[in-house]
């Protein structure tokens, strides 16, 4: 039965009222008194040198307010990055300036050159286009491979060469898994591409900078998912505002996917204008210009290998991977290939030795950092994509050949350094062939070879590290930043909560879910609650929300707040009941002394709090207001198996999603509705990504893809209707709610199911075809097929 | 966008005058016009609407039985309109989406000449007649290759007169972002023979597959595609689709156009 | 400068606007009905979708003069007059159909211009008019799913939850 309210129950969002009548507040949506507008001159050229910019013309024209150059942030901060890789030697990642606006070079199309402040932005991009810039032109840096040649030409100067990092993992284990390849009965290799994508939330960025001449204070709205994170990173390490005089305020935000985690310039850029200007300074991004300034994602080229004995038992996986890190290091990038990809190669097996190696490459393209999924996808997907094709060579089922291989026994150490606490993937598999009804498979695909068409059958599974993560763990890995959570519960005297969270609901439904959780709690009403995030004036501190982390760390941050409520609140109950505080028990709203009718309401308990005339002063202080910190002691490991069914047209290449199914193991679940909601949008990303989704370059560094009209986005009559399931849950063991995540699941598990899926479908008509490099458009799968 | 002068006159003389400014451009649905002005890639000084034209609304048949549209009809009307030539409605009902058909016009289309459009592939294959304010444009004159036409500077499409073929269908194989025609085939079947016109493809903008055609007209059906292909040489090769891949297309679209049809 | 007039959400507006402003940034900077979004500038994502004369345009891809004497609806006049959400809206929350809610104001505005022209459409017919509006957070299974249940069909064997 559904539950009416609480934890488990699907609670219809409260958020939806003010997004579907129009009365969302996002960024764009803020227009402040007095407001300027920004626009950037970005470079239409991928690599060269500056000779000179001149902006008198500019300055001249019509509602021009001021005129930025590189030359205006001489002595600015450089936009830092928030982990730094150490690599296979000991030695620090290569780690170049990222400048606010372009200082010397450009080094890729995009990036902002000048910047016109005016009294519109229709004359601020009028002036622009009378800036006068010179540009030496140089060869553009493109493929990763070109780019590690000797004698390549360097995207920065002051470096030694294109190679951020050469990273080994474990690079201990690197000669056992040698021999164990030296021994193995057989092994399966594939080189493999995991294709560069623009994350694309539906709202492009915006900031808004604000200055307070009097008080000295700085505000910036921005389009972020972590506004502490960009308080921190700008305050501190660009522009030198303490936290106490620069607020960041991040209002509803129209999607993130990643992307919104980073901190650009264009927010330092707006934050320092506003001084500089004396007057608000508004930027808000067109699509076009997001695809050449938001940050990518994936771009990574892979070879993979697996050993297996006699048996078929995998007993050793080695990979060498080129990571795409554009020209600048953005905030997340270095993590992306290493830490969230590295430690997640065990996937669903015992495979006992790994070694991973990941080449990080400077390009002249925009920066790659985080999206959806963010190293883990690519770390599943080149692992289903070789336990598959191992199947094909060996001739044995693909799923029986990962059932003989999956993990059992928990909590289970990898052999790159996780510890994964819980999970049951026969649970998920079994679940799997349920919902997709493998067993009329054969009949399905008679169908559509009566038809004209081929059908494929792929299934894959994938296990994520979530709820990113323990402070003590990311520091020592390179993270310059504690990643746990916090959350502020302010109680009300008449018996409403404020719940005060560092995590950002940008789509997640925290307004609702996280509602829930108190509710159950206390056992209230979720109306009485009231989730508070996004404006750094309001909630103390928070890391933000990516890595599927809100529930996990975000609210066990509330639920520590919620039990130091309870805590205290029980103590006052225990005073105004005249029983000891041990006996005291909160049940529906109400505190009671256990074995006896004598209770008191949650509304009287909170009104004593403030209203303290009859209150045990000596011993507790008046008021109800907890805040607490949660930094989780492990990762959390979702999990699940995934199936895909696809009709590809042999005389087009044309791939359709026929059926897709999900079975996860998210742990326990607050709001299934919104969790289904969580996986489907997470599938349709993945499967974009399979099928349609290419950001490109070309060798001149030129973006190809740079609107929709060549960036194919899915659309409605691309995918099908999903069957999604988390009735497995292996609760998590080591965080209060047994929550493991789900926001990326569904962009993690999609793409090798998709690709296992065609691969079986051209393999049925009898083309000798074992991967298509993703996306798999129609062309591609026709060439594939034909080739 | 750069700024500009607006106007919206009532009658085509009225829009002629306007037109004769300098750098001033005629406005259709502006579904093509604006995003480009977004991105200033032109700078008319002044934009004549053609929308407010009264007589150039609308679906009719003419004396001769040929479908007569006006030049600022929008796709939805046509779609809703054009009941007589089923294939056409058809067309119509699938260019762009639902927004962009409701604002998008076949005067604008047309004029455009955009080499992935559909109605250029429509017109050609039907042999229409482009009826512009100072005379009449077979179809065969009009295309003159990638977004360049017959019409002169100023000059207004004022009507599109389609002969009803027997027969006609037309298959589009999107490409899969801007949803435009990576190949698009409009085969049209009248009693003197076939017409075959291909969209997407060349770099030339849209064609008529002679070599189709002949055997087409000889034999009515799919089987009579087999074996005859297109050169890609100059087709057009980008990021959705090598030249070689867009040949190939051109037979398929082409053998599912005649099926449809027949 | 021209000056434009027009009824939005059935009450007369007017302004002064330049030829090349658009009607999203006339709805948007001018009426401040901030709700019409604007998502790209290729005429493809549909968050501008609003009504004109009844039926639904880009309003990010057509100058506001060619409204001029035009009747406008935007997501913000859509609710019932006690300012109840509507049957399309509720079931939109009813069926999870919105998670960022970016795109949410033009597809509640193509929702109800599909039910106008197609009372009771397939699940292709909706998948198939949504091809101008592009959702990044849904997967579009729920927002197909609410379409479908404001149109009065049942949609409980569609998928769970």
């Amino acid at each position: 039965m559904p539950k009416d309210g609480g934890i488990g129950a699907s609670s219809k969002r409260r958020e939806d009222v003010r997004f579907l009548t129009g009365a969302g507040n996002y960024t764009d949506d803020i227009n402040i008194h007095g407001q300027a507008h920004v626009f950037f001159l970005r470079s239409d050229i991928a690599h060269g040198t500056i000779t000179s910019v001149d902006t008198s013309a500019a300055e001249a024209m019509p509602g021009v307010v001021k005129v930025f150059t590189g030359a205006d942030f001489e002595g600015v901060g450089s936009i830092p990055c928030g982990w730094q890789v150490t690599d296979r030697h000991g030695d620090p990642m290569q780690e170049p300036a990222h400048p606010v606006l372009a200082q010397g070079k450009v080094r890729h199309v995009g990036e902002p050159i000048a910047a016109v402040v005016a009294e519109t932005l229709a004359e601020a991009r009028d002036a622009a286009e009378a800036i006068s810039v010179d540009i030496a032109e140089l060869p553009a840096v493109v493929n990763m491979k070109d780019a590690l040649k000797d004698g390549a030409t360097k995207v920065h100067d002051d470096l030694t060469s294109n190679l951020c990092y050469d990273w080994g993992f474990v690079e201990e284990n690197k000669d056992a898994v040698n021999k164990a390849f030296d021994e193995a009965a057989h092994v399966t290799s594939l080189e493999l591409v995991n294709n560069r994508l623009v994350a694309n939330p539906m709202e492009p960025r915006v900031a808004v900078g604000e200055y307070a001449r009097g008080t000295d204070e700085h505000t910036l709205y921005t389009t972020s998912q972590n506004p502490h994170v960009i308080r921190l990173l700008m305050g501190a390490f660009v522009l030198g505002i303490p936290e106490h005089k620069l607020r960041v305020v991040a209002p509803d935000v129209g999607g993130g996917f990643g992307t919104k985690i980073f901190h650009y310039q264009e927010e330092a850029f707006c934050t320092f204008a506003a001084k500089a200007c004396n007057r608000p300074v508004k930027w808000t991004s067109s699509r076009s210009e997001a695809f050449i300034s938001d940050a990518h994602g994936r771009d990574h080229v892979t070879k993979i290998e697996l050993a297996l004995d006699a048996d078929n038992n995998f007993t050793a996986i080695r990979t060498e991977t080129h990571a795409n890190m554009g020209a600048y290091l953005s905030t997340f990038a270095p993590s992306v290939p290493t830490w969230l990809h590295g430690t997640l190669m065990a996937g669903n097996y015992k495979t006992p030795l790994i070694y991973v190696n990941v080449k990080a490459v400077f390009t002249n393209t925009v920066p790659v950092d985080a999206y959806r999924g963010a190293g883990r996808p690519e770390a599943t997907f080149q692992l289903e994509r070789v336990v598959d094709k191992a199947a094909r060579e060996l001739g044995v089922d693909p799923i029986a050949l990962r059932r003989q291989n999956f993990i059992t026994e928990f909590p289970y150490a990898t052999p790159v350094a996780v510890e994964y606490d819980t999970g049951d993937y026969h649970a998920t598999m079994d679940k799997l062939e349920e919902m997709g009804d493998f067993a009329g498979f054969a009949a399905r695909r008679a169908e559509s070879e009566k038809n004209g068409k081929l059908r494929g059958l792929g299934v894959n599974c994938y296990i994520e590290a979530c709820g990113i993560a323990p402070s003590n763990l990311v520091g020592q890995l390179g993270a310059r930043a504690g990643l746990y959570e916090s959350a502020t519960v302010r109680v009300n005297a008449t018996g409403g909560l404020v719940v005060m969270t560092g995590s950002h609901s940008h789509g997640q439904g925290h307004e609702t879910s996280f509602a829930q959780v108190v509710a159950e709690m206390i056992g209230i009403d979720e109306s009485m609650i009231e989730i508070v995030h996004g404006d750094t004036s309001k909630v103390p501190m928070g890391m933000g929300t990516y890595g599927s982390r809100s529930i996990a760390v975000g609210g066990s941050a509330m639920v520590r707040a919620t039990e130091k409520i309870i805590n205290k609140a029980k103590k006052i109950a225990s005073h105004l009941l005249e029983a000891s505080e041990t006996d005291i028990e909160l049940k529906d709203g109400a505190f009671s002394v256990a074995g006896t009718d004598k209770s008191v309401a949650w509304g009287d308990v909170t009104l004593a709090a403030y209203v303290p005339h009859n209150y045990p002063l000596e011993d507790i202080e008046p008021g109800l207001e907890e805040t607490a910190f949660y930094d989780p002691s492990n990762f959390t490991y979702p999990s699940g198996a995934y199936a895909c069914e696809v009709e590809v047209d042999p005389d087009t290449g044309k791939v359709s999603i026929e059926r897709f199914a999900a079975a996860d193991d998210f742990g326990n679940i607050i709001n299934p509705m919104i969790v289904t909601g969580q996986v489907h949008g997470g599938l349709a990303q993945g499967i974009g990504q399979a099928l349609l989704e290419n950001c490109a370059y070309d060798e001149n560094g030129q973006l190809l893809s740079a609107s929709y009209m060549d960036y194919a986005m899915p659309r409605a009559d691309d995918l099908p209707m999903f069957s999604v399931d988390h009735s497995c849950q292996t609760p998590c063991t080591h965080n209060p709610l047994g929550v493991k995540g789900c926001g990326e699941a569904g962009a993690i598990g999609s793409p090798p199911a998709v690709v296992n899926a065609v691969v079986d479908a051209l393999q049925s008509a009898g083309k000798d075809v074992t991967h298509v490099d993703m996306p798999l458009s129609p062309d591609r799968v026709w060439a594939a097929m034909n080739g | 966008m750069y700024n500009f002068e607006f106007a919206k006159p009532s009658s085509v003389a009225d829009a002629v005058a306007a037109l004769g400014e300098e750098d001033a451009q005629a406005l259709g649905g502006g579904q093509t016009l604006i995003p480009t002005l977004k991105q200033r890639l032109a700078s008319p000084t002044k934009l004549v609407s053609l929308k407010g034209i009264s007589e150039m609304q609308g679906v009719c048949t003419g004396d001769d039985g040929a479908l007569c549209i006006g030049g600022a009809t929008c796709h939805a009307t046509v779609a809703a309109e054009a009941g007589a030539y089923p294939a056409l409605a058809s067309t119509a009902a699938h260019i762009g989406d639902p927004a962009v058909r409701n604002r998008g016009t076949i005067g604008g289309s047309l004029a455009n000449n955009d080499p992935s459009a559909c109605y250029p592939a429509a017109a050609l294959a039907s042999g229409a007649t482009i009826v512009t304010n100072s005379r009449e444009i077979a179809a065969d004159d009009y295309f003159q290759g990638m977004f360049t036409t017959a019409l002169d500077e100023g000059e207004i499409i004022t009507e599109v007169r389609f002969p009803v073929p027997e027969k006609a269908n037309y298959q589009k194989f999107v490409q899969p972002a801007s949803r435009f025609a990576l190949v698009g085939v409009y085969v049209a079947k009248f009693a003197d023979g076939v017409r075959v016109a291909i969209t997407g493809a060349s770099n030339d903008g849209v064609f008529r597959w002679a070599e189709a055609e002949a055997a087409l007209s000889a034999n009515f059906s799919a089987d009579a595609i087999d074996g005859l292909s297109l050169s890609g040489d100059d087709m057009i090769s980008d990021l959705h689709g090598t030249d070689a891949y867009r040949a190939h297309l051109c037979a398929v679209m082409t053998k599912r156009a005649v099926a449809a049809a027949a | 400068m021209a000056q434009v007039t027009m009824t939005v959400n059935g009450k007369a507006a007017s302004g002064e606007i330049e030829g090349r402003t658009l009607l999203s940034s006339f709805l948007r900077d001018q009426l401040k009905l901030t709700g019409t979004h604007v998502g790209c500038d290729t005429s493809q994502c549909g968050a501008c979708v609003v009504h004109v004369d009844g039926v639904a345009v880009k309003s990010c891809t057509m100058l506001a003069a060619e409204a001029d004497g035009a009747d406008v609806a935007t997501i913000e006049g859509q609710a019932n007059a006690d300012g109840s959400l509507n049957v399309i809206q509720q079931a939109f929350q009813d069926h999870h159909g919105l998670q960022c809610g970016f795109c949410t104001p033009g597809m509640v505005m193509s929702a109800a211009a599909l039910l106008k022209d197609n009372p009771k459409p397939s699940e292709s017919d909706v998948r198939e008019y949504l091809e101008g509006n592009i959702c990044r957070c849904t997967g579009y299974h729920n927002i197909v799913k609410a379409i479908m249940a404001a149109s009065g069909q049942d949609v409980g064997a569609i998928a769970a939850e």
